[in-house]
């Protein structure tokens, strides 16, 4: 079962940037050290005097992200969110311009960052704020809030 | 992305006079490992000593580790100038995105030169730096207000930093220091001032890069053990829960919390401003330096009421720790919490040091009781406890209304030089003391201490470690052999704090996925020469620590063990100037 990266208590963010850096670290044989392949970013809100959060993509449904890209390297992905064929990606910038809460990042060599939903970071997460779960706990959290 | 591992290191030299800047590709740098290490080099290279600090002449060097960013913890960037309060090296060591953010844009060093003819601040985004004009920020003396209008003006939100000063530094106040991330400081040793007399009002990082380790699997694996040490372990969970301030209540009750200029080592009104009281009432958020899970910045909200206003509030955030509980709280006879808060939010606002502040506001204090300066000196009567008093005075001291503030300005050495009152003037080799009265090795600490800090071998725990005194030449031994490992921390810019997690077994394993192979013997060795070398730069700028003036004071008071032995620390020092100083 596919799972997905949730956000458990955004209020609880620190801003410690460490799901940036695992989020960069997550490929076994291709660990990346810095920010540039991340597909998260944690914010101060307009200052710390303000506190944090953390900018990450929230698996729409119906992406709109991938409805623009040209190339399909942006493809739904089943329970939400999308699925990134690097290779395909001309760096257009179009899924940028799309996504509202800006969770697509531009990476330095032109192709983008993105959350694909892998949860690697959410274990490096000190306090909680995020965290990984299950499609289907997902769905069915959703439903216990409607009732 | 800066070289990490890799001999080589990239330094990105910055000349104000003429707006323009080179990057420097290095490969003799690999001994001096980063931070502290490589500026020292760097000011030997670039710095005249005989240089005024506040002149186009002065240099600023920051410096990041090569573990920064592979590694948590690991995000201190360490700022080397000509102090312009001491005259003598000036280094200070800040967090927030500082050094993540120099990494990320691919520097190792940024070294800073000259001086502008106008206001600017400086860009730095990756590979461009980029020179704004300033004029119009310039007069704004609220470095929170400051940071705000760069941070909309300006692009990469989460992966920048934003170092500034306040009207303080413009003001050349000789301890006003540079801010970063709103709560972190560049604090001690007059920073702010060198960017004051440089015309430089910001600095901005931006920074994207990558790199990759050498042996990824090794790397994700020593990463985690790290990661594991830092998240579970004990060594970080002092820093977890109360943070610094929880050192207020057991200090006092050791007789070490320097109290109304050193009056007392005990402040009777210590329960209202403890760590725990703080926490309990005050405490309404923490957060992080870039890359650090502790989150130790502990950040009170205060909520003030407009008398005139009914239903009108304000509520502002506030960082505290420790030092400035007892800099601004037991060192000023202020034992309310509120007014330690707006204490510390007027400091933070013009960009000042609160250590040096407090600590130079004491003397006035006591000076004024003896009649060394008037009431026509000070403007407004200056009592122990009084903070509303002292909220005025920092705004003067900022102003600079007349002569003795334009003195006070230039920190309390040369204050008591102009006036009297030396004897209870709280600085050592012309810096402000830090807050513990804990015996002869914190102070002796200050004294040998390259950096004036009580970081830099920590004599304050020795002191509350020993059961009695050592020989003066052991704990001088002691005290540059603690001294010696920190400065390789400081030059992995491993926060101090961390020293639990990076022990020399750690360090070492760090290095590996690097290809880098380096024994604990090595990495002691590196630390003596780095050690050795920034001695010998002190001593060129004309440090001599067994010359350094003792306050008198210091003597007067008990501390835990009885009262503190002159001899001793006598015989200390020239068992340091032979040992050392002659090399």
């Amino acid at each position: 079962m596919a799972g997905l990266l949730t956000i458990k208590d955004i209020e609880k963010c620190v801003g410690c940037g460490l799901c940036m850096y695992a989020c960069a670290r997550r490929k076994v044989r291709k660990p990346f050290i810095g920010y540039d392949h991340s597909g998260i970013l944690a914010v101060s809100l307009s200052g710390f005097e303000r506190g944090a959060t953390i900018i990450v993509c929230k698996a729409c449904p119906d992406p709109p992200c991938s409805q623009v890209c040209p190339t399909s390297a942006l493809i739904p992905r089943k329970g939400g969110g999308v699925v990134y064929r690097e290779k395909l990606c001309t760096g257009c910038d179009n899924c940028i311009e799309a996504c509202t809460i800006g969770a697509i990042f531009k990476r330095r060599d032109g192709k983008v960052a993105l959350c694909i939903h892998c949860g690697y970071c959410a274990s490096y997460c000190p306090h909680g704020v995020i965290e990984y779960i299950s499609t289907k706990q997902k769905v069915s959290e959703k439903q216990e809030v409607i009732k | 992305m800066n070289s990490g591992f890799a001999d080589r290191k990239y330094i990105l030299n910055i000349d104000l006079s003429s707006y323009s800047y080179s990057v420097e590709e290095r490969d003799d740098f690999s001994e001096q490992i980063g931070g502290t290490g490589l500026a020292v080099e760097l000011m030997k290279e670039n710095l005249k000593p005989s240089a005024d600090p506040l002149s186009e002449e002065n240099v600023i060097v920051f410096a990041i580790g090569p573990f920064t960013p592979a590694y948590p913890l690991a995000s201190k960037t360490v700022a080397m100038f000509k102090s312009p309060l001491t005259g003598n090296l000036g280094e200070s060591h800040a967090g927030g995105r500082s050094a993540t953010s120099i990494a990320n844009a691919g520097y190792d060093a940024i070294v800073i030169r000259g001086r502008s003819e106008k206001p600017v601040y400086i860009v730095v985004d990756n590979e461009r730096v980029h020179f704004r004009d300033a004029r119009v920020l310039w007069g704004i003396e609220d470095s929170l207000i400051t940071g705000r209008i760069i941070a909309e003006r300006e692009k990469g939100r989460g992966i920048r930093s934003i170092m500034r000063i306040g009207g303080a530094g413009e003001r050349l106040v000789r301890f006003a220091g540079v801010m970063t991330e709103t709560y972190r400081h560049f604090g001690r040793l007059g920073l702010g001032a060198v960017f004051g007399s440089k015309k430089l009002k910001a600095i901005v990082i931006i920074g994207r890069g990558s790199r990759e380790p050498l042996d990824a699997k090794k790397y994700r694996e020593v990463y985690d053990e790290i990661f594991r040490i830092a998240t579970t372990s004990d060594a970080m969970k002092k820093y977890h829960l109360i943070g610094t301030p929880v050192n207020v209540a057991p200090l006092n009750e050791l007789r070490a919390l320097p109290t109304r200029n050193l009056e007392s080592g005990f402040f009777e009104m210590t329960e209202e401003i403890s760590g725990e009281a703080f926490a309990e009432n005050n405490l309404a958020r923490r957060i992080a330096c870039n890359h650090c899970p502790t989150a130790c910045i502990h950040i009170a909200a205060l909520k003030e009421v407009y008398e005139d206003e009914p239903y009108f509030f304000k509520t502002i955030m506030i960082s505290y720790d420790y030092e400035l509980i007892y800099s601004l709280g037991s060192m000023l006879g202020v034992g309310e919490r509120d007014g330690i808060l707006k204490l510390i939010h007027r400091v933070e606002t013009y960009g000042l040091d609160a250590m040096s502040t407090g600590v130079v506001l004491s003397w006035a204090t006591e000076a004024l009781k003896k009649r060394v300066i008037t009431e026509k000196d000070t403007i407004i009567p200056l009592d122990f406890g009084d903070y509303k008093g002292y909220l005025k005075a920092i705004d003067y001291i900022y102003l600079q209304p007349n002569e003795f503030y334009r003195n006070l300005a230039l920190g309390v050495e040369k204050a008591a030089e102009i006036y009297g009152g030396e004897e209870y003037a709280l600085s050592f080799g012309g810096n402000e003391m830090a807050g513990y009265h804990t015996g002869e090795a914190a102070y002796i600490g200050y004294l040998i201490g390259l950096r004036h800090s009580h970081l830099d071998n920590a004599g304050y725990s020795i002191d509350q470690k020993l059961r009695e005194r050592l020989p003066p030449e052991e704990l001088i031994d002691l005290l540059v052999k603690e001294e010696i490992w920190r400065q390789i921390l400081s030059s992995l810019v491993v926060c101090f704090f961390a020293r639990g997690v990076y022990t020399p077994e750690v360090v070492s394993k760090a290095f590996e996925p690097f290809g880098v192979e380096i024994s604990e013997e090595e990495l002691i060795k590196r630390g003596e020469r780095i050690y050795r070398e920034k001695l010998k730069l002190k001593t060129n700028l004309g440090y001599r620590a067994d010359k350094l003036r003792i306050p008198e004071k210091i003597f007067n008071i008990e501390s835990f063990r009885g009262k503190l032995n002159k001899n001793y620390i006598s015989e200390a020092l020239s068992y340091y100037r032979r040992k050392y100083l002659s090399i």
